[in-house]
């Protein structure tokens, strides 16, 4: 039994259509786990039925063997960030953070200092006695984490909390999340449609697509071994090509070649896919080997590091990038080798 | 630039046309003419003391006031909430609801005042003053929740959220966070429906009775008889004090945003 678990969820606005299909998740103490997928997958709406603002229609959820399903928003205890940052207007950075803890009645001089030590890790202290329209949007995301923080929450759930930066706040901020929340150990919750901002953040990754979770593991495995082709289209993988298993744990594609991978053969999957960068181009030769096909080149463009190629072979047409050493025309024949360690099969 | 000169005669003609009755009679209420006349002959403060010495003007006034106060204080109360629900909830008809609180403003006055006296008067046989409450209540809360409910709906409804997510009930929220954050809207709104509610004749035209006059019907009965100045001073007066709450309105929120 894991720290956080979502059972079966199912959550539909108008009945007619599910927007969360029974939906399951498993998040252990002190992990950072990212919701990762396109807009409108469902992201938003798992965050809100762990946070109790949505109720689902169907399911469990449970928080250290407790089953919250039922537990109004107020009573959960979770820290929440909103993209828009949602900071009370009205109040000081010490009151909107200090706003929690009043809630739940803590004594003045223990509010004062948990109030101090929190502005204090978040970088924040020379600014509580400011009002939120007095901060930049970089402050305003700190101060939005140190309100939700502060109740030392037992979960702590953030909805797109970066999106609002620029380029290189959302850098330095996203390394800052990390850096708090593991130095206080708090199981997080993260959604994200940034693949980049999620991987490198993330313990664990579930990449999202219409209310069904496709895939729930570790950036690395979902990078290197996506286990659907929505994943792998997701995260850069541009090729795919039909492949038929063969008895010897092989696979054949549509014009006879023989295509090995290193990754694990099971019957009946039979779709091929490698990035573009992985593709290695050469010029052409006679005799077809395994793992390679022929083609001509269609399309050049120019990506800067390196020049993209839409070739079109007999398999499909494929992407292959190649730094810019060797240079094709459009209209060369080339072959395009496919490494058997790069090969997924989804 | 031809054009725009002509535009600018015209909407001078506009003003003027607008503004030169209202000049009138501050000007007529400083004569020394025993009627309303304009030119004046000479000037004088002694209206102004007339008026204060009425003592149908005087008590009519308060009244007035004290109905507007409480019919107002009133729709707050009731409309402060209900206009929280309307933007915040799924209510049913939501928007019939909303063009059915505009019609005040659609309907002709009298019309509103002669079905509140079958109502009020005739049907249910209000007490006066009660009715009189009722009736300018009905006319304030319009006002109250088209104002309130703009300013609810421009509040982003994420910081409620939070409060939730913090430990504040629903009821805890509404007071710490979404009241501090609208009381602009309820102060136009009580200012607006305040100066309406003191202004309507036609309400309080029907629903007065024998010994109950508000101001306006005391101002009616007072031109029949009489047609001196110290009805311009009056006016003077009612106008003095409605420039400094729709001041004090614009500071606060903006005229714009509730037109
Ligand atoms: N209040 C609502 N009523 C009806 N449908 C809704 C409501 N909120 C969201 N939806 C629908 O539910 C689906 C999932 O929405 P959700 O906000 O969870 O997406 P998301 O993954 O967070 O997307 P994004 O990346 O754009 O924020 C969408 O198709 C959306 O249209
Ligand atoms: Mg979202």
């Amino acid at each position: 039994m894991s720290y956080v678990e979502l059972k079966d969820i199912r959550v539909s606005y108008d009945n007619n259509t599910d927007i969360l299909k029974d939906l399951n998740l498993s998040i252990e103490k002190g992990e950072l786990v990212s919701l990762l997928g396109p807009s409108g997958c469902g992201k938003t709406t798992t965050l809100r039925v762990i946070a109790g603002l949505i109720a689902p229609n169907d399911g469990e959820f449970l928080v250290d063997n407790q089953n919250l399903t039922k537990v109004p928003v107020h009573k959960r205890e979770f820290g929440m960030v909103f993209q828009s940052y949602a900071l009370f207007p009205h109040l000081t950075i010490k009151e909107n953070v200090a706003f929690g803890l009043k809630l739940r009645k803590e004594k003045r001089n223990i509010i004062e200092k948990k109030v101090q030590d929190i502005l204090a890790i978040t970088g924040l202290e020379e600014l509580g006695d400011r009002y939120p329209k007095q901060l930049s949007g970089g402050q305003r995301q700190r101060v939005a984490l140190a309100r939700a923080l502060v109740i030392e929450p037992k979960l702590l759930l953030l909805d797109e909390p970066l999106s609002n930066l620029d380029a290189k706040l959302r850098l330095a901020m996203r390394i800052e999340i990390k850096r708090i929340q593991s130095q206080l150990g708090i199981t997080s919750v993260f959604v994200t449609h940034d693949q980049e901002e999620c991987f490198s953040i993330s313990d664990k990754v579930a990449v999202m697509n219409k209310g069904v979770i496709e895939q729930f593991d570790t950036p690395e495995e979902i990078y290197k071994n996506p286990k659907t082709e929505f994943v792998a289209r997701f995260i850069g993988f541009e090729n795919f090509f039909e492949l038929t298993p063969t008895e010897d744990w092989k696979y054949k594609t549509v014009d006879g070649t023989i295509f090995q991978s290193t990754h694990k053969w099971e019957p009946g999957k039979r779709t091929g896919t490698i990035r573009p960068e992985d593709i290695e181009i050469a010029a052409i030769t006679q005799q077809n080997t395994n793992n390679t096909v022929s083609g001509t080149i269609k399309v050049r463009t120019f990506l800067g590091k390196s020049y993209q190629y839409e070739v079109e072979t007999p398999i499909g047409t494929l992407l292959a990038n190649k730094a810019d050493d060797v240079v094709y025309q459009v209209g060369d024949n080339v072959t395009l080798s496919i490494p058997a360690h790069k090969l997924i099969i989804v | 630039m031809r054009k725009n000169v002509s535009l600018k005669i015209f909407a001078g003609l506009v003003f003027a046309f607008l503004l030169v009755p209202l000049l009138i009679i501050i000007v007529t209420s400083f004569g020394t003419n025993s009627t309303i006349q304009f030119p004046i002959k000479g000037f004088t403060l002694e209206w102004y003391s007339k008026v204060f010495n009425n003592e149908s003007f005087m008590d009519s006034f308060f009244l007035s006031l004290q109905v507007a106060f409480f019919a107002t204080l009133l729709a707050l109360i009731i409309g402060v909430p209900a206009a929280y629900s309307l933007a915040r909830h799924r209510v049913f008809g939501r928007n019939w609801i909303k063009s059915f609180f505009l019609s005040p403003t659609i309907v002709p006055g009298l019309v509103v005042g002669y079905s509140m006296y079958q109502f009020i008067v005739i049907k249910y046989q209000f007490p006066i003053i009660q009715g009189l409450l009722l009736g300018h209540f009905l006319i304030c809360l319009p006002y109250v929740i088209r104002v309130v409910g703009s300013t609810i709906e421009q509040l982003d409804f994420s910081i409620e959220e939070v409060s939730w997510t913090l430990g504040s009930t629903k009821l805890q929220a509404f007071i710490k966070v979404v009241l501090p954050n609208i009381t602009s809207g309820i102060f136009a709104s009580f200012m607006l429906a305040f100066i309406n509610s003191f202004n309507n004749i036609p309400v309080s035209q029907f629903l007065s009775g024998p010994g109950v006059t508000m101001l306006p019907t005391s101002l009616m009965n007072y031109i029949e008889y009489n047609y001196d100045p110290s009805v311009s001073a009056l006016s003077v007066i009612l106008m003095l004090g409605t420039i400094v709450l729709m001041y004090v309105i614009e500071k606060t929120l903006g005229l714009a945003s509730i037109s």
